[in-house]
């Protein structure tokens, strides 16, 4: 673990991997320090800002004993899918199999929110899987709420219409992010995700 | 209950208020009013408690018409037409109307009671990156003003420097990422003079400039970023992240500006020549 500058207000802590994020986040936010203000866990790091001193900061970082990555246990959602994505046919492609068959292994994964960004609800959701899907080589201007996609080792879903260069394989009904809503983002670091094959529509 | 109807907004006006601090790790950027301190020192001046929302102007323009007696305060860049920096009692069916600010880019108009709209995620600003928050100012918009007020603060002017014209000088710190540039990049950081570009907003300042060498290349995995984070993208030329930053970035940050100089930031006009120190 490294502890790397990020301003006046805020540390970045340096992990090995996803796995160790996930436990550090967990173990800080059970018992988050005085003072902190935000935490945002990422692939590598967790950024924490505070509104105290940093070398007290530092301290309290260091002293955060992470749980295993594999013990974080939240709570399950699933989020029905139809799978009728445009790039669908191109993800099987990519992995050798059938359209079918990347319906069978998306929906068989048990996915977990490592983080949210981008966009505000938008998670990156990882699983035991191995996932390896190249970005579009050109985006999409405009990729419509709900879409389900895939990129690197990571799925995740559209919240809102925005641009995006995600590999798209299907689309949900299920509001993401209702800033009307309690809580408005579905998806939380370390929740966990089922996606159900919802047939056609 | 009293209002304030628009009649012109200027290139930009927005509700701000002091953010959504606390939803980064849901990826809510923390929002908010740019120069904090001219913000803050307008509310104070109305007698506002800490976190009412108020008008963010961008290069003047704005044109209210006041829909009853009201007490307002104008602080940030000064514009012309109005007064700064002291509260003033606008009548009903007066007109307020701020020129071109001589120097900076944000104007803050607080109403005594505040801008009343409801707030979404905890914050009345908007956020204009994440489409979070009230719209944008529209000529035709009536904003209805709160009641909940503290005393005045008996205060007739704040003695408050106006954003400086000439080469901003900012200081900064390196970053979590300083080692993806060599100490050539580094050394270009902190010496070259840059000029802000037109391009930049609320999102950040872009700065036009040499591009700075870099001591490694390949892809960084996104991580968080907070205010005031100098991001170098592949075109080598800094930006610095305001208040609609993204939560998350993908680009090396190098440096960050010191939090005394974030406001600074924020009254930064395109064109404007800028330079960076070593803190």
């Amino acid at each position: 673990m490294q502890i790397l500058p990020s301003g006046d207000r805020a540390l970045l802590v340096e992990l090995d991997d996803l796995d160790e994020v996930l436990g550090y986040y967990a173990a800080l936010t059970a018992d988050p320090p005085a003072d902190v203000v935000d935490v945002v866990p990422a692939a590598r790091t967790v950024l924490v800002t505070t509104s105290g001193s940093l070398d007290v900061l530092a301290r309290a970082l260091r002293a955060v004993k992470a749980t295993a990555g594999s013990q974080v246990a939240g709570d399950l959602i699933e989020i029905p899918v139809v799978y009728d994505g445009e790039d669908l046919d191109d993800v099987a492609r990519l992995l050798g199999c059938s359209a079918a068959e990347v319906v069978a292994r998306h929906t068989a994964d048990e996915w977990t929110v490592a983080f949210c960004g981008f966009a505000p609800g938008f998670g990156y959701l990882t699983s035991s899987g191995t996932w390896d899907i190249p970005r579009r080589e050109s985006p999409r201007t405009k990729v419509p709420a709900g879409a389900v996609a895939l990129a690197g080792e990571f799925s995740g879903v559209y919240p809102r219409e925005s641009p995006g260069g995600w590999q798209l394989i299907g689309r949900t009904p299920v509001r993401i992010f209702d800033s009307d809503r309690d809580p408005a983002a579905l998806f939380h670091p370390g929740r966990r995700v089922r996606f159900v094959d919802a047939g056609r529509g | 209950m009293s209002s304030l109807t628009v009649l012109e907004t200027g290139p930009l006006a927005t509700i701000q208020d002091c953010g959504r601090a606390g939803q980064a790790a849901l990826g809510v950027p923390a929002s908010g009013a740019c120069d904090r301190a001219a913000y803050s020192l307008a509310n104070r001046l109305v007698g506002n408690p800490v976190g009412a929302a108020a008008l963010e102007v961008t290069f003047g323009g704005l044109v209210v018409h006041a829909d009853g007696d009201l007490v307002v305060a104008i602080t940030g860049a000064p514009c012309t037409g109005v007064p700064l920096n002291a509260p003033a009692t606008l009548r009903a069916g007066e007109v307020l109307r701020l020129g071109v600010p001589s120097t900076g880019l944000r104007t803050y108009v607080a109403v005594r009671g505040g801008i009343d709209v409801p707030p979404v995620l905890g914050s009345r600003s908007t956020d204009l990156l994440s489409g979070l928050g009230p719209a944008p100012l529209t000529a035709g918009r009536t904003l209805p003003v709160g009641s909940l007020v503290e005393p005045m603060p008996g205060v007739d002017l704040a003695p408050v420097a106006h954003p400086t014209g000439g080469e901003a000088v900012l200081r900064v710190t390196p970053g979590p990422r300083r080692d993806w540039f060599t100490d050539a990049g580094w050394a270009s950081l902190v010496s070259q003079p840059y000029r802000v570009s037109s391009n930049s907003n609320r999102v950040g300042v872009r700065l036009d400039g040499e591009p700075l060498e870099r001591a490694r290349t390949g892809e960084l995995a996104s991580e968080g970023m907070a205010r005031g984070a100098i991001q170098i993208p592949p075109s080598g030329t800094p930006v610095i992240f305001l208040a609609d930053h993204p939560v998350t970035g993908g680009y090396p940050v190098i440096a960050y500006v010191t939090e005394a100089d974030l406001d600074t930031c924020a009254q930064l006009r395109p064109g404007q020549p800028v330079r960076l120190i070593s803190s």
